[in-house]
């Protein structure tokens, strides 16, 4: 099989998952597009194991490992989500600006940025 | 490497004009792995998305049959659409998302990052084809992903990474059960579990 194959396919799924993590704004369908770009990964590892023969199978050992990391990555992630609905009522990442810079909508104090969080949090 | 590539240029002449059936075959199941994805990445019904993500994830599934990576298409479509699509799926209903279309699934900034995206596809297909375009892999002879093999190296040249895997497993299972506990409304209750908590130690 010509290597190209699974290369440029790896290439196109993490563009993808590129464009989806760029694009979406639910936090979960970002989440979903990390998965993709992690799975074009797994792929040219794979791709490249059984090309280069090696004998330690490097390329399938750290697939395995990267999808176990993916599991414990969604694991957390999701934790965070749902954490984060649950204090704000959104998983919406265009309205979760307390850290950013510039000029935001919302009315913050330039002396202590992180007051509004906490009365967030405490109000929830 | 070198010899190896020579070796199998020289036993098996190659060509883009005469694919073999796992190439075609490669192909095929690539343009419907692909296709999913972005199904994934652009449909407005967010059940949807995971479903589609379902379809990507099986079809990367048989590409990695076809590479000879039996253990690794397994435990692709046990973990991936197994457990983190169904992860996914709960999550999707605990946020409590819109069932029907939801209009708003796309941020302000896709124009923008459809072009970061397909500026990175070009770029990267162009180096990637550059690269490899003399590369054939060599699918004969044993199988280099079986369950065998995955076993005897894994558990032989790999045990401390696996070892330390399982600790991070471990770590990130604490994490998302701390993550996801409720606070305490008043103090009341967190000063009572604080002893049994003490105790247990």
């Amino acid at each position: 099989m010509h290597l190209a194959y699974p290369a440029v396919l790896a290439v196109l799924l993490f563009c993808t998952g590129l464009y989806g993590v760029l694009a979406r704004r639910n936090a979960i369908l970002v989440l979903m597009s990390v998965e993709l770009m992690l799975n074009a990964v797994n792929l040219n590892l794979v791709a490249f194991d059984v090309w280069l023969r090696d004998t330690l199978h490097a390329g399938q050992a750290l697939t395995l490992f990267t999808i176990a990391i993916a599991a414990a990555e969604i694991g957390i992630g999701l934790a965070i989500v749902l954490a984060v609905y649950r204090n704000r009522g959104t998983a919406d990442i265009d309205k979760l600006r307390d850290t950013a810079e510039g000029t935001g909508p919302d009315p913050a104090d330039p002396e202590d940025p992180a007051a509004p969080a906490q009365k967030a949090e405490a109000a929830a | 490497m070198s010899g190896i590539l020579a070796q199998g240029a020289l036993t098996a002449p190659h060509g883009f004009l005469s694919p073999t059936g796992v190439e075609i075959a490669f192909v095929l199941v690539g343009i419907a792995t692909l296709a999913a994805a972005v199904m994934t990445v652009t449909t407005q019904q967010l059940v949807h998305a995971a479903l589609w993500l379902v379809v990507a994830l099986g079809g990367l599934a048989v590409e990695y049959l076809l590479l000879t990576a039996e253990f690794i298409a397994w435990v692709q479509v046990l973990i991936y659409v197994g457990s983190i699509v169904v992860l996914l799926l709960f999550g999707l209903m605990l946020t409590k998302a819109p069932i029907g279309r939801s209009p708003d699934a796309d941020s302000g900034n896709r124009w923008a990052a459809l072009t970061v995206a397909v500026a990175a596809a070009g770029t990267l297909v162009w180096v990637v084809v550059d690269a490899f375009r003399t590369s054939w892999i060599d699918l004969d002879g044993p199988a280099q992903g079986s369950t065998k093999v995955s076993g005897e190296i894994l558990f032989r040249h790999w045990v401390l990474p696996f070892e330390a895997l399982s600790v991070l497993l471990l770590a990130a299972l604490v994490g998302a059960i701390v993550l996801s506990r409720k606070s305490a409304p008043d103090d009341a209750p967190a000063d009572a579990a604080a002893p049994r908590e003490t105790e247990s130690r």
